[in-house]
């Protein structure tokens, strides 16, 4: 049994808060810059060198990159040889978001009861936070700040168990479509596939974890991943909505089994502040 | 393309000039204004009381800057969505407002009565936050102070590099 002290959860998580919404990962950098390449629209490259040159001062500064500095979305996996002393393990979390958020001058974006009261809860508490059980003694945590102009462009969609690629293809596409201009194009695109409703979205909110170029690790569904981008790309929604190449950095999917009677699909759209970082305590 | 500097206050002519597609730095005096905000303006008009500010030829930013850090003028600060103001803003373009800023579309009586008023829509790059806020050179929260970063604030701003997405005929960029 190792023992870990709530107090390095607070701190580590306040520390991410931080560096997430300052930092912008070199990977979206060069994606960035992959994409100024192809575009020959002139608005959608004086928007991707403006993104480029607003992370190096978002980085420089210490401000962050978007003023919509999210709602936390923490990921925990927590070694079942891990004993957590002092605290407990939410609290501690909420702790370093709060913490983060104060002193890092980030955006309070967080309302306490979502329908009737919608009271600014002044320090972006709570947190989201998803936890998983795995074998060890480390607790991995990973800090992934979500900005709401994208979240609020998700979709999801119960298919037909037979719908096929094709049709889970066509789905990203329109809801790619629809949200236009709004979720500040270039995204990164997350498709959960199967387990249940909310197991799909937690899939696509996961795929949105990892670094641009990043694939599944199965062929198959990186060629998926491939063909959706491209198609997504041929809309041409373009930097901003305003026309061009590039709609999406990436298109990340994560599959799970599912029932025989279903195929449940949602797409989680992220923009190009793809915020996330991990640390392992 | 062009690119136009434009300062405010505007007048309806310099407005009619510009076309969508026309790259923009924009300067002057521009106020910013949210959901919230845009609820008390037009409860303040209905109730015929005066704004906090002079609407004839204003530039409206929507925008809920980030908390500045000690000796910045202002934290990051870039465009919000814009319809979630589309049922506010035909009243406030009646009442003089000529330039727009935010991102995403716009409805159908917006653009209508942009056309009639003669204003235009400008799209800041949403997510170029620190970038933008570099280009506020001075910053007053001149009403509604209990709204926090949804308080209506007068901007100085210098060079504000923006897109005019709808022009004043009704031409749109996004719907290419
Ligand atoms: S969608 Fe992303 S880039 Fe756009 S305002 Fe929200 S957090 Fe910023």
């Amino acid at each position: 049994m190792r023992t870990i002290e709530a107090e390095e959860i607070t701190k580590a998580v306040a520390r991410l808060c931080k560096e997430t919404n300052y930092n912008l990962g070199q990977d979206v950098i060069r994606a960035y810059k992959e994409s100024l390449a192809a575009e020959e629209s002139e608005v959608a490259q004086e928007i991707l060198e403006q993104l480029i040159q607003n992370a190096e001062i978002a980085q420089e500064k210490e401000v962050p990159i978007c003023q919509d500095t999210g709602m936390a979305v923490v990921f925990l996996e927590l070694g079942q040889d891990v004993n957590i002393v002092g605290d407990d393990v939410t609290a501690a979390v909420n702790e370093g978001v709060k913490k983060g958020y104060q002193e890092g001058y980030l955006r309070k974006s967080v309302v306490s009861d979502p329908l009737i009261e919608r009271k600014n809860t002044e320090d972006n508490t709570p947190a989201v936070i998803h936890t998983t059980i795995v074998p060890g003694d480390e607790l991995k945590i990973t800090v992934a700040p979500k900005g709401f102009g994208s979240e609020n462009m998700s979709q999801m969609k119960m298919f037909n168990p037979t719908a096929g690629a094709e049709k889970v293809k066509d789905f990203v596409v329109q809801v790619v479509e629809e949200a236009g201009p709004n979720p500040c194009p270039p995204i990164v695109v997350g498709v959960g596939v199967g387990g249940t409703l909310d197991k799909a979205a937690l899939l696509a909110k996961k795929s949105l974890l990892r670094d641009i170029g990043e694939h599944n690790s199965d062929p198959k569904y990186k060629s998926l991943e491939e063909e959706i981008l491209n198609a997504v790309n041929e809309t041409g929604v373009g930097p901003q909505g305003l026309g061009g190449k590039t709609t999406a950095l990436a298109v990340n999917i994560e599959e799970y089994p599912t029932h025989i009677a279903g195929l449940p699909v949602v797409v989680n759209i992220n923009c190009h502040v793809a915020r996330h970082k991990t640390v392992v305590l | 393309m062009a690119e136009i500097k434009l300062e405010t206050p505007v007048t309806e002519s310099e407005i009619r000039n510009l076309k969508a597609g026309d790259k923009i730095k924009l300067s002057g005096v521009v106020y910013t204004a949210r959901d919230a905000a845009h609820e008390r303006l037009i409860e303040a008009l209905n109730q015929g009381r005066d704004l906090p500010f002079d609407m004839q030829g204003a530039a409206l930013y929507y925008v809920g800057p980030a908390p500045a850090k000690p000796g910045e003028v202002i934290g990051s600060a870039g465009p919000t969505t814009s319809y979630r103001m589309d049922p506010f803003t035909p009243q406030l373009l009646k009442n003089g407002l000529k330039i727009m800023i935010g991102k995403g579309n716009r409805n159908q009586k917006v653009m209508d009565t942009m056309k009639e008023e003669g204003a235009v829509y400008l799209a800041a790059t949403g997510g170029a936050a620190a970038l933008i806020s570099e280009r506020i050179k001075e910053m007053k929260v001149i009403a509604y102070p209990d709204l926090g970063t949804e308080a209506v604030r007068k901007l100085r701003v210098k060079n504000l590099p923006l897109v005019c997405v709808i022009d004043s005929t009704g031409k749109n960029l996004y719907n290419r």
